[in-house]
């Protein structure tokens, strides 16, 4: 065993190793996977000095519990979420967006997310995985990806390399604003509903189901009634898609999703809005509101811009 | 050629080559996926072939609708693209404990298994396109008697391997999956092999597969 690793003292429930995920494989039922939150991913390589695109421990809800061995680096979290190192005198409750050093004997314990979901832990040096079509990110449905395509278990070890010697602290002060509404541009089947169930997708509330996950992210609500065909000739999906399924309810596909469905095409959540929605947790509820592709791109162009302001301002 | 291109969302391309789910439709789908697949365009970043569509969806950081619609609208489909035809068989165990949907198939077509069985390997099928999970293949066409709907209440675990039949095509979970297509055998043979990263899925669009049904003691010697 290499001198410097981490050992998993308590894995959470839904740890996982992610980067921007693969590419150019739908085609044979491989989705993008990837971190959920794109944003705060790129944020918490920045804050460790890594390259962008470098492997992260993603976590929901409930993070993990880490203890390190070996020589001194640095760790950010970012997120909404509550954490404490602990160190061998004392205990630092943790901020996000700011990178600590930790030492030999350290842990890092995740208590949770605050009123979301996603959380990301980077580390100034590299995990040392298996990757998949250039790829670490994890895939539980498919089993693709680094650590067999697995959750991280209680008692794992996993080793690092290339550990980056500048550990001068990084700090940005950044708030997770939450969204209201989400926005949707009308999907190639929206006409597939009664002009009172698309009225309904517009107006009402929908809950978020306890049944989500990366791969969708299931709605409870009021019924909209499909008044042509409640299946489709099977075809692509996309991160994004809101599909209405047979039973009336919205599911929209997140970043595991299967590459092909069958279900009616109700909408697509802008890519602008793509990283709060997923910070949603289950049992909030949220609105849709229409708007159209120029503007959809706008608002993207805007988003991305304040990503990149953000990343140079660290 | 394609009858409509409008926009899935604000990063794709939604390619319509109509209503009809036949091979003629399919082979232009593929022939266009293929041609856009060599050219390597920038920002596009993932292209899904199905039976009648093509979803080209792209990078909105490096290019958008109005310029990716203008490209596939002036794109030459070379007609001579080699839609590569291998010929696959498949061995499939139609054992009682396998053939999980037997029953209700033999009530839902009013045939007896046999008859369902004697049909379904006599024919030689199309793989129209591949996904949902990694490497699934969508077949067809199955024979008009053997047409049959989805499950009313999914299963929440296809076994691998399943071999299932739902309107007018046949696919195999090529991993344990949720489903809702009537499971009439299970195949030994791995159909997806994400090792294989060049070359991970053993059927591809296009590809012409024949079923050969073989018995409990073939299918549990299989793998030995």
């Amino acid at each position: 065993m290499n001198k410097n690793y981490f050992e998993i003292i308590r894995a959470g429930i839904n740890t996982t190793f992610q980067d921007l995920g693969r590419d150019n494989l739908y085609h044979i039922g491989i989705p993008f996977s990837g971190a959920m939150d794109n944003r705060n991913f790129l944020l918490s390589n920045k804050l460790v000095k890594n390259n962008l695109n470098s492997p992260v421990l993603e976590f929901a809800y409930l993070g993990p519990s880490l203890r390190y061995h070996g020589e001194k680096i640095s760790i950010a979290v970012t997120g909404d979420v509550n954490f404490k190192l602990k160190k061998e005198q004392k205990i630092i409750e943790g901020n996000c967006y700011e990178s600590y050093l930790i030492e030999n004997g350290d842990e890092i314990d995740i208590l949770s997310t605050n009123k979301s979901v996603y959380g990301y832990l980077a580390i100034s040096a590299e995990f040392d995985l298996n990757f998949q079509w250039k790829s670490c990110s994890v895939n539980t449905k498919a089993n693709i990806g680094s650590n067999n395509g697995k959750k991280v278990s209680d008692n794992q070890k996993f080793q690092i390399k290339n550990l980056n010697n500048d550990y001068s602290k990084k700090k940005i002060n950044y708030f997770n604003s939450k969204i209201e509404k989400i926005r949707v541009i009308k999907g190639t089947n929206f006409d597939y509903f009664s002009d009172k169930g698309k009225k309904l997708f517009f107006e009402r509330e929908f809950m978020i189901s306890k049944l989500s996950d990366r791969m969708g992210m299931r709605l409870e609500g009021p019924k909209i009634e499909n008044v042509v065909d409640t299946n489709i000739k099977s075809e692509g999906l996309l991160k994004g898609v809101i599909q209405i399924t047979a039973d009336g309810f919205p599911i929209i596909m997140l970043s595991d999703h299967g590459t092909i469905g069958g279900y009616p095409k109700i909408g697509v959540v802008i890519s602008a809005d793509y990283d709060k929605l997923v910070q949603i947790p289950s049992g909030a509820k949220i609105k849709f509101q229409e708007i159209e592709l120029s503007d959809a791109e706008t608002l993207f162009r805007l988003y991305e811009m304040e990503t990149q302001n953000l990343i140079s301002r660290i | 050629m394609i009858k409509n291109i409008s926009n899935l969302g604000d990063a794709a391309l939604y390619c319509d080559f109509g209503k009809e789910v036949n091979k003629e439709t399919n082979s232009t789908v593929i022939r266009y996926f293929k041609t856009l697949k060599h050219r390597k365009i920038i920002g596009i970043n993932n292209l899904t072939p199905s039976y009648n569509k093509l979803i080209i969806s792209y990078d909105l950081k490096k290019t958008n609708f109005k310029d990716i619609k203008k490209i596939v609208e002036n794109i030459s489909i070379d007609q001579k693209e080699d839609l590569s035809s291998n010929k696959i068989e498949i061995p499939v165990c139609c054992e009682e404990s396998l053939s999980l949907d037997i029953e209700r198939l033999e009530k839902k077509l009013n045939l007896n298994r046999d008859k369902i069985f004697d049909n379904f390997f006599s024919k030689e099928y199309f793989c129209y396109m591949t996904g949902f999970i990694a490497g699934m293949p969508f077949l067809g066409d199955l024979d008009n008697l053997l047409r049959a709907k989805r499950l009313e209440t999914p299963r929440v675990k296809v076994p691998k391997g399943s071999v299932g039949l739902t309107e007018q095509f046949a696919n195999i979970y090529t991993s344990e999956s949720p489903g809702g297509w009537n499971i009439i055998g299970n195949s030994p043979l791995g159909i997806f092999d994400k090792k294989k990263e060049q070359k991970p899925n053993l059927i591809n669009p296009g590809d012409i597969v024949v079923f050969k049904k073989i018995n409990i003691d073939q299918y549990k010697k299989y793998n030995e």
